[in-house]
C-alpha cells in the first residue's frame, strides 16, 4: 500500500508520450525532472496575446468568448461549461476572487499534481486570466502539499517581474477525500474546516467570505491559458466536435507504465492504456473516473471512445481522468469493498445518510467480499436510501461506483457466498491512504 | 409562471429523529437511520399545511420550503 504523495511522486518520473494533434498540450513535451521555469514556459507556449489590454472589458467579452467557443468543459469531475461558470461569477455582485483547486482529494489521481509540479506557470496564466474575466481582485491556489513548494517558487518569480495584476498566493490543501468538493476547499480556506457546507448559497455569489467565487480545477485553468494564446478552432483540433480538447488522464493499475499522460478526448480506451505501454498481465475490468466512478469490463470497453458519449454504453464518464486497470488475478469485489470501506471513512461526518449509510453499506459490502453472511437485499436498499442525501455528491458518487462494482462482478457474489474467489492475488491495485485501511 | 414550493432538507442541519415525519407523514419517511426522506417533486396543494408544520416543528431549522419556478 502507498501513501497518496508517495503514488504521486512515484509516477511524476514517466515522460508523457507525445500524440497525434500535437499532444501533450499541458504537460512538457519530454521529462526535465524540474518544473519549467517562467522563461521555459514562455519560450514553449509563447506570451499571452496583449497583455496590456488585459482590461475588465476586454477579457470579459473578447477571451469569454473564445473559451465558449472552445466548449471547454471543468476538468475536475462534473465536466461543467466553464464559460457558463466565469460568466455567473462575472455577473454576480462583490468583488469576486478566483481559487484553484488543485485539491486532487482522490487517492489514486495525480494529474493535477503531475501538472502544478512541471507546467507550474501554465496554471498561473489561466487563473490570472480568470481573474481578469470575473474581475477578481485576487487569485487563490489550493495545491497538494507535495507541490506547493513548486507554486510557490513560480509564484515568486512572477512577482519579480511583477507579471500579474493581481495578488497570487498558494495554499496547501487538505489532505482529506471530500477536500477538494469546491465548497469544502472555500470552507477550508475560510475557517480551516475542509468540510462542505449547504447549497444555497451559491459560491458564485456568496463564497469565500461572502465575495463571489470561482472554483476551478488546477487542469481547466491551464487550458484557458492555452485557448486565450491558440483560440479556439485550435482547441477544437483535439477531441470530438460535442466534447473538443484534450485531458489528463492518470493510469494506473496492471500496466507497464502508469503515470499521467493526456489524450485527446474520445481517444478509444485501448489507446489510453496503450499511452500508459499497454496491459501488464491479462486485465478483468477497468474503474474509470476515479473513486466515484464505473467499472467497466475488459476487453469489452477497449473500443469505446474516452469521452462521455462514447463511455454511455457502459454507463462511465471520464471524470478527472482516472484508469485503473485490474488484473485478471484480482478480485473487482474486494477492491470495491476495500475502497467503499475508504469512502465511508471519509465521509466528512456531516448528514446522517452518509454518516451512518455509508458506513452500513461498507460494512455489508466488506461482508460480501470476505464470504460472511451478508444480505444483499439490505445492501441494495441502503444504496438507493442514501443515494442524493447528502449536502454533498460524496454518498452519490460512492454509491454509483459500488453499484457498478456489484454489477461487474456480480457473478463473484455467489462464489464468495461459497466462500470461493476467483481471484488469486490480495494486493490491491487501487490505493487508499495507510492510515484509513482497517 | 407559477411558483411551485418544494420542502428540502439541509442534511448538514438535520439530527435526525424525525418530529417533521410524524407530523408530515405523507410528504416525509424516515430512512433506515431516522433521517428524513421528502417525498420527490413539489408539495402538492391539499399538503401545504403539513408542510409548514414540519417546517415549523424543526426543532434545528433544517426544513425549509423553497420557491420552484416552472413554466406554465
Ligand atoms: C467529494 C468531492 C470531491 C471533489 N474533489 C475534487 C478535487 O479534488 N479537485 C477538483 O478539482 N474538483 C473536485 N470536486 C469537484 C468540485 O466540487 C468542483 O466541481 C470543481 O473543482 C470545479 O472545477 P471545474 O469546473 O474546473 O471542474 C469534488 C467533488 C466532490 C463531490
Ligand atoms: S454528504 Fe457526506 S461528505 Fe458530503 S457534506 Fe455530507 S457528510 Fe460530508
Ligand atoms: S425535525 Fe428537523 S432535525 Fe428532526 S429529522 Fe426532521 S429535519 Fe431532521
Amino acid at each position: 500500500m502507498i501513501t497518496a504523495s508517495e503514488h504521486a511522486s512515484r509516477i511524476r518520473g514517466a515522460p508523457p508520450i507525445a500524440g497525434p494533434g500535437g499532444l501533450p498540450r499541458l504537460l512538457p513535451g519530454s521529462f526535465a525532472g524540474r518544473p519549467l521555469g517562467l522563461a521555459g514556459h514562455l519560450a514553449r507556449h509563447g506570451e499571452l496575446p496583449a497583455a496590456e489590454g488585459q482590461d475588465a472589458r476586454a477579457c470579459a467579452t473578447g477571451w469569454l468568448a473564445e473559451i465558449e467557443r472552445a466548449g471547454l468543459t471543468g476538468r475536475g469531475g462534473a465536466a461543467f461549461p466553464t464559460a457558463r461558470k466565469l460568466a455567473a461569477v462575472a455577473a454576480a455582485a462583490g468583488r469576486p476572487v478566483v481559487v484553484v483547486n488543485g485539491t486532487e482529494g482522490e487517492p489514486a489521481s495525480a494529474k493535477d499534481k503531475v501538472l502544478m509540479a512541471t507546467e507550474p506557470h501554465l496554471v498561473i496564466d489561466g487563473a490570472v486570466l480568470a481573474a481578469c474575466i470575473t474581475g477578481a481582485t485576487e487569485v487563490i491556489i489550493v495545491a497538494g502539499p507535495a507541490v506547493t513548494g513548486i507554486v510557490e517558487e513560480a509564484i515568486a518569480e512572477r512577482r519579480a517581474l511583477r507579471r500579474d495584476p493581481v495578488p497570487v498566493r498558494v495554499v496547501p490543501a487538505a489532505d482529506r477525500f471530500v477536500a477538494g468538493e469546491a465548497s469544502a476547499v472555500v470552507n477550508w480556506l475560510a475557517n480551516g474546516r475542509p468540510v462542505p457546507t449547504p447549497v444555497p448559497p451559491r459560491l458564485a455569489q456568496h463564497g469565500l467570505h461572502g465575495r463571489p467565487t470561482l472554483v476551478q480545477n488546477a487542469e481547466t485553468l491551464a487550458h484557458v491559458a492555452l485557448i486565450v494564446r491558440h483560440g479556439a478552432a485550435w482547441f477544437r483540433t483535439a477531441g470530438t466536435p460535442a466534447e473538443p480538447g484534450s485531458m489528463l488522464v492518470t493510469v494506473i493499475g496492471a500496466v507497464r507504465a502508469p503515470g499521467v499522460r493526456e489524450v485527446g478526448i474520445g481517444t478509444p480506451v485501448s489507446t489510453v492504456l496503450d499511452a500508459a505501454g499497454g496491459p501488464a498481465q491479462r486485465l478483468r475490468a477497468l474503474l474509470i473516473g476515479g473513486y466515484f466512478g464505473t467499472w467497466v469490463p475488459w476487453p469489452e470497453a477497449a473500443d469505446l471512445p474516452f469521452s462521455a458519449a462514447g463511455l454511455a454504453p457502459l454507463r462511465a464518464v471520464p471524470a478527472a481522468g482516472l484508469v485503473a486497470a485490474l488484473p485478471a488475478a484480482a478480485c473487482g469485489l474486494a477492491e470495491t469493498a476495500r475502497v467503499a470501506r475508504y469512502l465511508a471513512d471519509e465521509s466528512a461526518g456531516q448528514c446522517g445518510p452518509c454518516v451512518f449509510g455509508l458506513d452500513a453499506i461498507a460494512t455489508e459490502l466488506g461482508r460480501v467480499a470476505a464470504g460472511r453472511p451478508a444480505s444483499l437485499a439490505l445492501l441494495r436498499r441502503w444504496l438507493s436510501q442514501v443515494d442524493g442525501r447528502g449536502a454533498c455528491r460524496h454518498p452519490d458518487g460512492a454509491v454509483r461506483f459500488i453499484r457498478s462494482g456489484l454489477e461487474l462482478f456480480g457473478p463473484e457474489l455467489d462464489l464468495h457466498a461459497r466462500g470461493w474467489c476467483s481471484g488469486t492475488t490480495d494486493d490491491p491495485v487501487l490505493p487508499v491512504p495507510r492510515r484509513l485501511t482497517r | 409562471m407559477t411558483a411551485e414550493r418544494v420542502l428540502r432538507v439541509n442534511p448538514i442541519a438535520c439530527a435526525g429523529r424525525g418530529l417533521c415525519a410524524e407530523v408530515a407523514p405523507e410528504l416525509i419517511t424516515l430512512d433506515d437511520w431516522g433521517f428524513p426522506v421528502i417525498a420527490k417533486g413539489p408539495v402538492p396543494p391539499g399538503q401545504a399545511a403539513e408542510a409548514r408544520a414540519a417546517v415549523r416543528i424543526c426543532p434545528l431549522l433544517a426544513l425549509r420550503l423553497a420557491a420552484r419556478r416552472t413554466a406554465g
